[in-house]
């Protein structure tokens, strides 16, 4: 079986700060697994590397059977919203076309095959009235739905979304889960999706990879949220309260994920 | 009114540097870089002048010396390209320079206000030429870069993933721009290139969302000002540069104002 991201020996900086070290794990087609961790830890900077952004100071990263390459058409990437989009006055339908060759030179001209897989994208998302109204006038939750319907563009096999629930209240945070996971299965992609808080993400992942203190612990909830894992992770002591379905992790007394705006 | 040779020579520049200024303007405001366009415009009155002050032709001290600057700031990345106080400084800075060449060459009341107000009226056939060759250039750079600046300003960080280089896109983007500013320098003055650089662009995103037709209608409605603007000049014998800067600002204002009935803003 190939993996589709095979990870060995990584070790991976950013300036002076190492961010993961020494860090192996393999992660199977078509699993969706949610990536978590503290700010800091090397959740946008693991995807990054699966880019070919960043390249490791030490180990392997292999993405489908091969090695990181650099804008890999195989890879979508659904990055960290940031505000420069929020105020155009752009439609979603421009938005979304202006990465279908966008990396190429040249007129942003669209072919019939070009627009069609724009069409196709928004379809899947079912995004298609939205896209005709500028991005200005969008809510969170529906400019996320484009965002998606970017990373789609191409038919990746894997998808990377970096914190998509990211500023989203928690009816628009479900939408989005079930939206990628329907996605997921419909077309056998494997997706790494990273968030904050695990308990949004409960019924849709496969595995949990959990990052922290330079290290990583992939597996199920079951062998990853317990006591011993992340307390390991974290270098503190850490416990985990499951209350009515849902999982809190705990250090000192009061629950960790809360912390979203502080950077470690 | 078009009998007249100058009138014609001024038709043919206006219309040149308005579509020019038209559709780089559009992408200029799409970036959130006008301040940027405002600062290069300046810049480029320390060229004119300092070339002036040599003995080499306005224009081209002004070409030089804007590109430049616009290089600059694209080589100085996202730190100083949304500086608003670091670009304000300079552009002082530069217009201070350029009342001091000015100071050194005493012939001089009409040749400023031509430099920061316009002097569409004075232009030559010659003129006519080296705008438009220069105008062709820089769309034609414009087509080449205009995906993935579309794609950089909208996406920075999937655009990188994906292969384009920002840094350099960015750079070529502000040559242009640089270029395009003293193109309408020739036409509006320094201090006026707003006017034809991001009026009709900012009316235009207001009036519609879809890529294409805001183009087209940014480059449309400069036109439209510059000659409806140098036709009113004609008959009235007030300044061209004031009918341009009044109707693009009365565009804008209308364009605003529908804008806000449909919700838009």
């Amino acid at each position: 079986m190939v993996h589709t991201i095979e990870v060995a020996g990584l070790t991976l900086s950013v300036g002076n700060r190492t961010i993961l070290s020494d860090v192996s794990f393999a992660i199977a087609e078509q699993e969706f697994v949610g990536v978590l961790g503290p700010n800091g830890a090397g959740k946008t900077t693991l995807m990054r590397a699966l880019l070919g952004l960043v390249r490791p100071a030490r180990g392997t990263l292999r993405v489908l059977g091969a090695p990181v390459a650099f804008g890999n058409p195989l890879v979508g990437y659904m990055p960290q919203f940031r505000g420069a989009a929020t105020g155009m006055r752009l439609r979603g339908w421009d938005f979304v076309a202006g990465a279908v060759a966008g990396h190429r030179w040249g007129l942003p001209l669209l072919n019939a095959a070009d627009r069609a897989e724009v069409g196709r994208v928004l379809e899947l998302v079912d995004a298609t009235g939205l896209a005709e109204r500028p991005l200005r006038d969008l809510s969170g939750g529906e400019r996320q739905r484009l965002l998606l319907a970017q990373a789609l563009l191409g038919q990746p096999r894997l998808l990377l979304l970096d914190e998509p629930l990211m500023s989203l209240d928690p009816h628009h945070q479900h939408g989005v889960v079930e939206l990628v996971r329907d996605l997921q299965r419909t077309l056998g992609i494997t997706v790494l999706f990273s968030a904050h808080e695990l308990n949004p993400l409960l019924g849709a992942l496969d595995r949990v990879l959990y990052l922290g203190g330079g290290h990583a612990a992939l597996g199920t909830v079951e062998e990853v949220i317990t006591g011993p894992v992340l307390s390991r992770l974290y270098g503190s002591s850490i416990d985990v309260v499951r209350v009515d379905g849902r999982i809190f992790v705990m250090s000192g007394g009061h629950a960790m994920e809360r912390d979203h705006h502080a950077h470690a | 009114m078009l009998e007249y040779d100058f009138m014609r020579s001024a038709f043919a520049a206006a219309g040149i540097v308005a579509v020019l200024a038209g559709i780089v303007g559009y992408f200029l405001v799409l970036r959130g870089q006008t301040f940027a366009g405002h600062a290069l415009a300046h810049v480029g009155f320390t060229g004119a002048t300092g070339a002036v002050l040599l003995g080499a032709p306005a224009l081209w001290g002004m070409v030089l010396v804007t590109v430049a600057g616009g290089v600059g700031i694209g080589l100085m990345g996202e730190r100083l390209q949304n500086r608003d106080v670091a670009i304000g400084v300079v552009l002082s800075m530069a217009l201070g320079f350029g009342l001091l060449f000015l100071h050194f060459f005493t012939a001089y009341a009409t040749q400023a206000t031509a430099l920061l107000f316009g002097n569409v009226l004075g232009v030559t056939m010659p003129t006519v030429v080296t705008l438009a060759a220069l105008a062709g250039g820089s769309l034609a750079a414009l087509a080449l870069i205009a995906r993935p600046l579309l794609f950089a300003t909208m996406q920075p960080e999937l655009a990188e993933a994906k292969g384009v280089r920002l840094r350099l896109v960015a750079v070529l983007f502000l040559a242009i721009v640089a270029l395009a500013t003293a193109e309408c320098s020739q036409i509006v003055g320094v201090l006026l290139v707003f006017t034809l650089m991001v009026c009709p662009a900012a009316a235009a995103q207001l009036l519609t969302a879809r890529l294409g037709w805001g183009v087209a209608l940014s480059a449309a409605m400069a036109l439209a000002q510059a000659w409806l603007g140098l036709a009113l000049a004609f008959y009235t014998d007030w300044p061209t540069s004031f009918w341009i800067t009044a109707l693009s600002g009365l565009t804008y204002a209308g364009a605003s104002g529908w804008a806000s009935r449909t919700h838009r803003t």
